[in-house]
């Protein structure tokens, strides 16, 4: 196995280990480093298998990396099912492979710690959109508290090595993973509440308060919390799209964003030769931060007949000497525990493949960059009604130009409200803040101006060409909020 | 084809493409009926890689666009949790209000 490398050098980045832990993985000593997870140690001395699938055996390894998918489910410490991607490694911790069976627990009597809370303003993510909502509502004076189930707080920013265009109050020209740093200190400068590695687990409707029940894993256990909120802020982003084809299951086939987590916030070389499938900007974008690795970008396909992302990017990427085959997509990956090669093949108008003009590559990579689903369950829970909006990514809650759902209280911003970009994730933060505020009476002129401004900001960046599909979608849904509202009435 | 080869929707309870497509033609038209039918996104990731993918498939099988055929309901836990974590939600003898 290994070929696989930690980045000591980068062009851009600086991978600030912490002290080396040591743990057991299968019983063998492995080690890592404090501020990594469990997967990316892993990962990092060469395990590239997971675990076994259910029913067919088959191989599993790393994919989404942010807690969304079930590819690293592990047992640690005797607990299962336990998501090794976002769960810090500890020294001396014990890690298992799961079973195709269930086993249960070692030990039935967790340590659990019970809190209850109440604010004006409860934010769950705290990428972009979160973390804008919550400088927003916090120095206009309002409680607030975010919570997120990741260990580092700043979402898909933290992963993020180019630098952002659009306006100087979204942070134009700073890289993302700086972005995140700087809305982090905006933050805490204002004295606004975060809570890392803090999952929300269910909605309810208590004493005419929204509540919502959160899960914070702790050194020896978890803290239940019991939190009870006036205005709730979804900002939980999205989740990567699968594609299936033959051997999809492959450890070596992992989500695009993955592998910037994998790459970026640690410093993990994902493998040596690539093929990106799809090319919008994550596609595009994690082209060169592969090169920037050090690893061989053999092509990009896109079964489309033009390039979805940016053209900057794009050019970028061809400048590079990347391939970029427009019309083409992956007939299958080649492997049996791992990736070793893919065969990929042109289509027609109707995207239907075109035989004969199959081609093998030699990768051992195959990134899935093919869009992203809102992620929703949450808001579908509180009852937040649902529409499928084309231009926004497919099914999103329904909600109107303040960022509200339709449910009174409950608000949502980011690529959870319909799959865009960060700089407009921020503007939805900013304002679905300054709209809390308003109507809560804080600060409600200075709220207003915040909120005006950057409406004004927000259609300025739609009216770019890769936006304004975006403009469409969110017209669609500021419809549909009007027709449900009236209803109501 | 082999069970190697395999083209497979559902990663948590290992459900291939081939099996959805035959249980859509057999008349399974909806995501829910999918699911009760062959447990495709009811795994610990409950539904977040594959509904998309089994949506997608509804709608090329049955003709259906995309917007008429809705997503499965979603229900409490999330995320997988310890199932000792949920009994100490409620405190015997506590009720909720």
């Amino acid at each position: 196995m290994g070929t696989i490398q930690r980045i000591w050098r980068h062009p851009i980045l600086d991978f600030k280990r912490g002290r080396s832990v040591r743990f057991q993985f299968e019983g063998k000593r492995i080690e890592g480093y404090e501020n990594e997870s469990i997967a990316v140690a892993l990962f990092a001395s060469g395990v590239k298998v997971f675990g076994r699938s259910r029913r067919f055996n088959h191989p599993m390894g790393w994919f989404c990396g942010i807690g969304k998918c079930s590819s690293c489910l592990m047992r640690v410490n005797g607990i299962p099912n336990v998501r090794t991607c976002i769960t810090p490694v500890r020294e001396g911790m014990r890690v298992e492979l799961q079973g195709r069976k269930g086993v249960l627990p070692d030990e039935p009597n967790i340590k659990v710690k019970k809190k209850e809370e109440y604010v004006r303003v409860l934010i769950i993510g705290s990428g972009p959109a979160g973390l804008e909502t919550g400088i927003t509502s916090t120095k206009l004076g309002l409680d607030t508290l975010i919570i997120d189930e990741n260990p580092i707080p700043g979402g898909q920013l933290i992963k993020q090595t180019h630098k952002f265009f659009g306006s100087k109050k979204e942070y134009a020209g700073l890289r993302g993973f700086e972005i995140a740093k700087t809305m982090l200190e905006g933050l805490r400068k204002c004295g606004g509440r975060y809570l890392t590695e803090t999952s929300a687990i269910g909605y309810y409707w208590k004493n005419k308060k929204h509540k919502f029940l959160a899960v914070q894993k702790q050194e020896d256990g978890y803290q239940l919390l019991e939190i009870k909120a006036d205005n709730i802020v979804v900002t939980s982003g999205a989740s990567e799209n699968y594609l299936p084809f033959p051997r999809n299951y492959l450890p070596g086939v992992y989500g695009a964003g993955g592998v910037q987590t994998l790459m970026n916030v640690y410093g993990v070389k994902p493998g040596n030769k690539a093929l990106i499938v799809g090319a919008g900007n994550v596609g595009l974008i994690i082209g060169y931060q592969l090169l920037q690795a050090g690893v061989e970008v053999k092509a990009l396909i896109e079964a489309m007949p033009h390039v979805g992302g940016y053209l900057v990017h794009a050019s970028k990427l061809a400048r590079l000497g990347v391939p970029i085959l427009l019309r083409h997509t992956i007939k299958e990956a080649k492997g049996e525990e791992y990736v070793n090669g893919a065969t990929i093949i042109e289509v027609d108008e109707n995207k239907q493949p075109i035989e004969g003009t199959e081609r093998k590559l030699d990768v051992d990579l195959i990134l899935i960059a093919v869009g992203l689903s809102a992620s929703t369950k949450i808001l579908s829970q509180a009852g937040c009604e649902k529409m499928f909006v084309q231009e926004l990514g497919g099914w999103i809650p329904i909600h109107n130009e303040n960022m509200e759902t339709t449910i009174d209280g409950i608000y949502v911003a980011g690529d959870g409200s319909g799959i865009a970009e960060a700089s407009t994730a921020m503007l939805e933060g900013r304002i679905a803040g300054a709209a809390i505020a308003e109507r809560e009476g804080y600060n409600p002129e200075d709220a207003r101006r915040i909120r005006e401004d950057a409406f004004s900001e927000l259609s300025k960046l739609r009216q770019s060409s890769s936006l304004k599909i975006v403009a469409e979608g969110k017209r669609k849904c500021q419809q549909r909020w009007n027709e449900v509202k009236s209803h109501e009435k | 084809m082999n069970r190697e080869e395999e083209t497979i929707v559902c990663f948590c309870e290992d459900i291939a493409e081939k099996e959805i497509v035959k249980a859509i033609e057999e008349g399974y038209t909806t995501p829910r009926e999918i699911k009760q039918h062959l447990r495709a996104g009811m795994g610990e990731c409950q539904g977040r890689g594959c509904m998309p993918q089994i949506m997608r498939l509804i709608s090329q099988k049955t003709g259906k666009s995309l917007g008429e055929i809705l997503p499965p309901s979603d229900r409490p836990p999330i995320i997988p949790i310890p199932i000792g974590l949920l009994g100490k939600i409620v405190k015997r003898g506590e009720k909720e209000k």
